[in-house]
C-alpha cells in the first residue's frame, strides 16, 4: 500500500526524510505506522531501528495514530513570553485532553513544537498545514468551534 | 604505508601513524586519558566528553577519542580547567544515573563507579534528576535498565556496526534521548538475537543477563532433586578471571571442584557433546559432500547465529546443520542416557548448564528443545552468574584442589575444547571428517589457517586429493558478509563454491561470549582462545572420533551417527522469523 509513494523516489538513503513525510501526510491518522517503516526499510535498505531513530528524533513525525487535526502549539521563548502557557491551558481545557493525546472523537491531537518562525504573531500554533497567530482564549474557542462545525 | 606523525603529549614525544586519535596516541606511551564511552575496539561515539584534552593553539578543549593527531600537535591531558570540566560532566552523568552500587550486578566492575571514585565525585551533591523508567525484562536472556544507562552508545555501536543485528538504537532527542528498541517494544519483540555483546560492552549495568541463580540455588538446596551440571568449553578459560586470575588461565580441575562444593550431583563438561556434535555434524557433512547434498554446510552451535539466520537468512536454513548445539545435545542425553544408566528418574533431574553465552538461555527455552520428554536444559547460567554463586558459597576458588569430572559423560578431547574459540568447531570437524572420508587421521591435527582473530578466515583443505573449501566467520557482521557472498553465488551460478562454514555470533567465538566476564576486549578474547589451544595441544585425546565415552554412547544408546534415535535427540529444525519482531512465522526446515 506504500508502493505508490515509494516509487516516486529513488531508493537512496537521502530520500528517507521526504518519504517519511509523504507517508505521514497521506495517512488519514497523520502518522508513520510500523508496516510503513518496514516497507521503507526494505525499499531503502535501511534497518528498521535506524528509521525509528529518525522518526523519534524529529518532533514533526509521529509513530502513533493522531487525530484528523494535529494542533502544534509553539513552546519557544517568544511565544511563552506572550502567554503560550495560558493558550496551552485553554486548549487542554477546551479539548479535554493532555499534551500528546487525541480527543476521543479522533478530531484533535494536541502537541507542542519548537519555533514556527512567526514570532511577530506570538503566540502561534499550527493546525495541520495552517498557521494561527496572535492567539487568545476567544480565538481558540472560535477556531475549535469552526473545525468541529466543518466536520 | 601510513604516514607517521610526531606530536607531544604531556611533554612526551609520541610517534604514531596518521589517523590515530589522541586517546590512542596517549595510550601508546602509557598515558591513560580518563574516558567513559570510549572503547578501544569500537568506533568512538564521542558521547560522554570525559576524555577532553587541551591542544596548544586551540581555544577550546577537544575530545581525545575522536580528534586525530597532526604533525607538531602539543597536547595537555591534565589541568585545573580540564579537571573541573571532567568533574562537571561526570556529575551530570551521575545525576541522571540510578545509583544503587552495593546491590548492583556491576558493582566493582563498573566504569562509571571507577571514574567517580578516582575523580572524587560525590553523588549526594547532585540531586538525581531522573524519574524512574520501566525496566525491560521482556527477553529471556537480557535485561535492559534504562535508569542505569548513560547513553554512551557502546551497545548501539556493537549491535549495529559489529553484529549488524539492528535491535538497539538511540531514540528521541535532547534530555529525552535514550537507547531503545524499534517502537520501544522491548528486547523480546525486536530483532535481538540475545548474543549479549551489548552486555559485555556496557560500562554500567544498563544491560545485564537475566539471572537465574535464585532458581538454581533453590534446586540445589532441595534434597529431592538430582542436579547435573555441564560447563561449556570456553568457561574453563574465563572463570578464573572472576577470581583474580590472569586472562587465559585455565581452571578445569578447580571448576569441577567448585561445582561439587556447590552441591551438584554430577559434574560434566559440554565438551563431551561437543565431540558428539562433531560425530553427527561430521557425518552430516560427509554425507552431503559425497552424495551431492546442500552445500555449504554451516555450523549450528551458536544460538545467536541461529536466530540471526532465522531472521535475516531463512533462505539458507537448509544449509545449516540440523545438529543441535552441544548444550542441547547434552540436555537431551542427561534425561535419557544418563538417567537410564544412573537409575535416576528423569523428572527428578535438574539439568544446569554454565555457558559463556546469554543466547543459550533463549536456546534452552525454545519450545522444541524437549526431545527427552522434559525440558532438556532447565537452567542456563553465564560464567558471571556461576562465579557469583561460587563466591556466595564462600568457596576460595584459587585454593581448590583439582578434581575430575564424573564418568559416563565426562571424557572429552582437545577437539571439543577448541569449540570455545573462533575456528575451533571447523578444526575439530575437519579432524574427524578427514577420518570419516579417508579412514585415516590427518598427518597433524592442527589446522592453523582457521585460527586467529581475522574476521573471515578461508582455507582449502586437501582431503587426499579432494579440495574442501572452508570459511570461518566470527561476529555477525562478518557472518552477514559471508552469507551475502554465498547468496550472491547461489543467485548467479546456482551454487556456492564453499563446502563447509563455521559461524560464531560473538567476536572471538565463545571465549568472547555475552556471558563472559565484563569488559572483554578483543585482545583479551584472543588470549582466552590461546588457553584453549594450549589445553588441546596438551591432551592425549585430540580427535572427537577417538573419544571412548562417545564410542560408548553410540554402542550402548545411540547406535550410529545419524541413526533414528540420534536424529530424535540430537537434531533439530529451524524457523523463519519476522524481521520486525523476531516472532516465528513458519517452519523453515522440517525435523526428519
Amino acid at each position: 500500500m506504500y508502493q505508490e509513494i515509494l516509487k516516486k523516489y529513488e531508493p537512496t538513503k537521502d530520500n528517507l526524510i521526504y518519504i517519511l513525510h509523504d507517508i505521514q501526510d497521506n495517512d488519514p491518522q497523520h502518522y508513520v505506522s510500523e508496516s510503513a517503516v518496514q516497507s521503507v526499510s526494505e525499499y531503502l535498505r535501511i534497518p528498521v531501528n535506524h528509521i525509528y531513530g529518525v522518526l523519534t528524533f524529529y518532533t514533526m513525525y509521529s509513530t502513533t495514530p493522531r487525530g484528523k487535526n494535529v494542533i502544534r502549539l509553539c513552546e519557544s521563548p517568544p511565544c511563552y513570553l506572550r502567554g503560550s502557557d495560558n493558550i496551552l491551558a485553554k486548549l487542554k481545557n477546551t479539548l479535554g485532553i493532555k499534551t500528546g493525546e487525541t480527543t476521543s472523537d479522533g478530531l484533535f491531537t494536541l502537541e507542542l513544537c519548537a519555533c514556527l518562525g512567526l514570532c511577530g504573531n506570538a503566540p502561534v500554533m499550527m493546525i495541520n498545514d495552517d498557521f494561527y497567530g496572535d492567539l487568545t482564549d476567544d480565538k481558540i474557542d472560535q477556531i475549535i468551534h469552526n473545525i468541529r462545525e466543518a466536520k | 604505508m601510513n604516514k607517521m606523525i610526531n606530536l607531544m603529549i604531556d611533554g612526551i614525544d609520541v610517534k604514531v601513524s596518521q589517523d590515530t586519535s589522541i586517546i590512542e596516541a596517549a595510550s601508546s606511551v602509557g598515558i591513560k586519558i580518563p574516558s567513559l564511552c570510549y572503547h578501544q575496539d569500537l568506533l568512538p561515539s564521542a558521547g560522554c566528553g570525559i576524555c577532553v584534552v587541551e591542544i596548544e593553539g586551540q581555544p577550546l578543549p577537544k575530545r581525545a577519542c575522536c580528534t586525530p593527531v597532526y604533525e607538531g600537535m602539543k597536547v595537555k591531558t591534565n589541568s585545573i580547567e580540564l579537571r573541573s570540566l571532567r568533574k562537571m560532566l561526570l556529575e551530570m552523568i551521575l545525576a541522571d544515573h540510578y545509583v544503587d552500587c552495593p546491590t548492583c550486578i556491576s558493582n566493582n566492575k563498573c566504569d562509571l563507579q571507577d571514574l567517580a571514585y578516582i575523580m572524587g565525585v560525590k553523588t549526594e551533591e547532585n540531586a538525581p534528576l531522573q524519574t524512574r523508567k520501566p525496566i525491560d525484562e521482556s527477553s529471556v536472556s537480557i535485561i535492559r535498565d534504562p535508569n542505569k544507562c548513560i547513553n554512551c552508545g557502546r551497545c548501539v555501536t556493537v549491535c549495529n556496526d559489529i553484529q549488524t543485528v539492528y535491535a538497539l538504537t538511540t531514540v528521541h532527542r535532547g534530555f529525552e534521548s535514550e537507547i531503545n528498541t524499534p517502537f520501544s517494544k522491548g528486547m523480546a519483540e525486536s530483532t535481538c538475537i540475545n548474543c549479549g555483546q551489548c552486555v559485555v560492552f556496557c560500562p554500567t549495568a544498563a544491560l545485564t543477563e537475566k539471572t537465574h541463580t535464585e532458581q538454581v540455588w533453590n534446586e540445589l538446596l532441595n534434597p529431592a532433586k538430582h542436579l547435573v551440571i555441564q560447563a561449556a568449553p570456553a568457561v574453563r578459560a574465563t572463570l578464573g578471571e572472576e577470581f583474580g586470575m590472569e586472562e587465559g588461565s585455565l581452571s578445569v580441575g578447580k571448576m569441577y571442584a567448585a561445582f561439587r562444593k556447590l552441591g551438584f550431583n554430577a559434574v560434566f563438561d559440554t565438551n563431551f557433546t561437543a565431540d558428539l556434535t562433531i560425530m553427527e555434524e561430521g557425518t552430516e557433512f560427509v554425507n552431503r559432500f559425497t552424495s551431492g547434498g546442500t552445500l555449504p554446510l554451516i555450523t549450528s552451535c551458536s544460538p545467536g547465529w541461529i536466530k540471526f539466520m532465522e531472521t535475516f537468512y531463512p533462505d539458507l536454513a537448509d544449509n545449516v546443520s540440523t545438529c543441535k548445539s552441544p548444550q542441547q545435545m547434552f540436555g537431551a542425553l542427561v534425561k535419557t542416557y544418563y538417567a537410564e544408566n544412573k537409575n535416576v528418574n528423569p523428572k527428578d533431574i535438574v539439568s544446569v548448564s554454565i555457558m559463556p553465552c546469554t543466547a543459550k538461555k533463549f536456546e534452552a527455552n525454545r519450545p522444541e528443545m524437549q526431545d527427552s520428554g522434559y525440558k532438556d536444559v532447565d537452567y542456563v547460567l553465564t560464567t558471571r552468574e556461576i562465579a557469583r554463586m561460587i563466591k556466595e558459597a564462600g568457596i576460595d576458588f584459587a585454593k581448590l584442589e583439582d578434581e575430575k569430572a564424573d564418568d559416563l559423560m565426562g571424557i572429552y578431547t582437545g577437539a571439543a575444547t577448541i569449540f570455545g574459540a573462533t575456528g575451533g568447531v571447523m578444526e575439530a570437524a575437519l579432524r574427524s571428517a578427514y577420518y570419516l572420508i579417508t579412514k585415516e587421521n590427518l598427518p597433524s591435527p592442527e589446522i592453523k589457517a582457521v585460527r586467529g582473530m581475522e574476521g573471515i578466515k578461508e582455507a582449502i583443505v586437501d582431503v587426499k586429493g579432494t579440495k574442501v573449501k572452508i570459511a570461518v566467520a566470527h561476529s555477525l557482521g562478518k557472518a552477514r558478509e559471508l552469507m551475502d557472498r554465498i547468496r550472491q553465488q547461489i543467485q548467479e551460478t546456482g551454487k556456492s563454491d564453499y563446502h563447509f562454514i563455521e559461524v560464531m555470533a560473538c567476536p572471538g567465538g565463545c571465549v568472547g561470549g555475552g556471558g563472559q566476564p565484563f569488559q572483554s576486549n578483543l585482545a583479551a578474547r584472543a588470549r582466552r582462545g590461546e588457553a584453549l589451544y594450549k589445553e588441546d595441544s596438551e591432551l592425549e585425546l585430540r580427535l572427537s572420533h577417538e573419544n571412548p565415552a562417545v564410542v560408548e554412547v553410540y554402542e550402548k544408546f545411540l547406535k550410529a551417527p545419524g541413526s533414528e534415535i540420534a536424529h530424535k535427540l540430537l537434531h533439530t529444525n529451524y524457523f523463519k522469523r519476522d524481521i520486525m519482531s523476531g516472532d516465528i512465522i513458519e517452519e523453515a526446515t522440517h525435523k526428519h
